[in-house]
């Protein structure tokens, strides 16, 4: 497979998946998962201590995935370092080979597992976007030129069922004004609101070449569903969803949650809605080649 | 307005521990409004420490805690007192707990623990809008600050945690840019909602800080030239 960067140039249906780093140094399953899927996907994110817990970091394991001949998505937040720490992990992700970066705020560190670290927040999201095309032009922040510089294609991410959307479409604005080449949405479910999301998106991205992928969670039961709804901001099941899920018995959940996650890809490829999907397993890799199978995205 | 909360009692015994005859500080101002150091409670502290065996062997208010000049003042007004004292427990912020340091070299204890610069939103209604960052900023905000009223202190707008109006970090507190972006449709300055801030500069004040009525700061003071 070619890289993550070619396959949103190519103008076709872009697939990306994601691995979770462990707690602990044993990575027997998580190499497992990054081989089982490196091949089938374009581009395989890396998450950055998610959730505000801490784990193996994104950055070894991205150049981990390079050394396998994948192509990571080098998630990196704004909540754990400064903007010295930031750009010498962009610096030494460039020296590993990985080129694709994902610029994230970060959850507040009082959502995870160390309530009492300190975040840092120094940067936002926008300005870790900027901070990597300026080094993509051979300079630091601070305009310091580089011995060698870097070659981004850099994403960051948007939350579509944002409630109110107004001020979050203005930040997804100015991280389209900083540079932003791709952008993965926080997990929809609701295909018609997302349509009319994709609809202002589109305004706003109008004559630059940003490509904006659908994120996917997939739904393994109807008390997850439940618990989406209640507890993750910014995430909307419709009833429609709840109701499918109520239908089938326990142990054919995970089943259904499968089947819809590959009915919304083959909505959102055959009517164009957006330029590709990023798949979050989260715990759930073993699933996603069925997911993509079923969707009829790859092999 | 400097918002401070009381110290457990059994953490206040445990660092009096050693020290029988005890000095408490109040102020008249801060901790008076917050009702941690005020009359009423360097009194009821006064009577915790006699129950358990200490001798308050002087109270007093000091007009303003943290005023370095009133406590030494008042220290050296009532010297013979004072110094018969083992430690000095100051029911205030820090600031007046280090002005008391600044006055004696005698063991002194914190009793309250500060919390924030606070409005007075009511009565012991208290509220975090402004966090001294040494640089305003907020006219770009429709005078709403993302520094302090967002929990990350973001400057370009929200983050993915926003939900129905409210902040990921607590249910119950709005989120700032939901406010920000209601106050600018107010007031119709629309385009303030599509600039790009810059990161913050974090050392326009180093800390810790100090700013004297002399030399290069003299204007910034607005005392007489």
């Amino acid at each position: 497979m070619g890289t993550y960067r070619d396959a949103c140039n190519s103008g076709n249906f872009v697939v990306s998946g994601e691995i979770g780093p462990p707690k602990g140094t044993n990575v027997e399953t998580m190499l497992h998962h990054i081989d089982m899927l490196k091949d089938k996907v374009s581009g395989l994110n890396v998450t950055d201590n998610q959730s505000a817990v801490m784990r193996l970091g994104s950055l070894a394991v991205s150049g981990e995935i390079v050394r396998r001949g994948g192509d990571p998505i080098f998630q990196t937040t704004c909540r754990d370092r400064n903007r010295l720490g930031l750009q010498s992990d962009l610096l030494s992700a460039a020296f590993l080979g990985i080129t694709n970066v994902l610029c994230l705020t970060g959850d507040h560190p009082v959502v995870g597992d160390h309530k009492q670290a300190k975040g840092v927040f120094d940067f936002d999201s926008v300005h870790l976007i900027q901070c990597c095309k300026k080094m993509n032009a051979g300079a630091d922040w601070e305009g310091n030129q580089l011995d060698g510089g870097t070659d981004f294609f850099v994403g960051a991410v948007v939350t579509p069922e944002s409630d109110p959307l107004e001020p979050q479409m203005y930040k997804f604005a100015r991280k389209v004004e900083a540079g932003a080449d791709f952008f993965q949405t926080q997990a929809v479910y609701d295909m018609d609101n997302f349509q009319r999301f994709m609809e202002q998106a589109r305004e706003i991205t109008a004559g630059a070449n940003v490509k904006i992928m659908a994120g996917l969670v997939v739904l393994t039961g109807l008390g997850m569903a439940k618990y989406m709804n209640r507890a993750v901001p910014g995430i909307f099941v419709p009833d429609s969803l709840l109701e499918e899920l109520g239908t089938v018995p326990k142990e054919e959940a995970v089943h259904k949650g499968i089947e819809i996650a590959a009915r919304h890809i083959r909505f959102l490829r055959d009517n164009k809605v957006c330029d590709g999907v990023h798949i979050m397993a989260i715990g759930k890799e073993e699933i996603v080649p069925e997911i993509l199978q079923l969707a009829g995205v790859t092999g | 307005m400097i918002i401070s909360t009381k110290k457990p009692f059994e953490e206040i015994l445990e660092d009096l521990e050693g020290d029988t005859n005890i000095v408490i500080l109040g102020c008249g101002e801060c901790a008076t409004a917050t009702r941690t150091g005020g009359p009423p409670e360097v009194a009821e502290m006064k009577a915790s420490l006699e129950e358990h065996g200490k001798k308050v062997v002087f109270t007093e208010i000091v007009h303003t805690g943290c005023h370095e000049l009133d406590v030494k003042r008042i220290l050296r007004q009532n010297r013979e007192t004072v110094d018969t004292a083992d430690a000095f427990l100051v029911l205030s912020c820090g600031a007046g707990t280090q002005a008391c340091r600044a006055a004696t070299d005698k063991h002194v204890v914190p009793g309250c623990d500060p919390l924030f610069l606070g409005n007075i939103q009511r009565s012991m209604d208290f509220m975090e809008k402004c966090s001294h960052c040494g640089a305003c900023v907020i006219d770009d905000y429709g005078a709403i600050c993302p520094i302090t009223r967002c929990a990350k202190g973001l400057v370009n707008g929200p983050c993915g945690g926003t939900s129905h109006g409210k902040c990921e970090v607590d249910p119950e507190m709005d989120c700032a840019w939901v406010l920000i972006h209601n106050q600018l449709k107010k007031e119709g300055r629309e385009d303030k909602r599509t600039m790009l801030h810059g990161p913050k500069d974090w050392n326009v004040i180093r800390h810790p800080a100090a700013v004297v009525d002399r030399g290069a700061d003299k204007q910034k003071m607005g005392s007489e030239v």
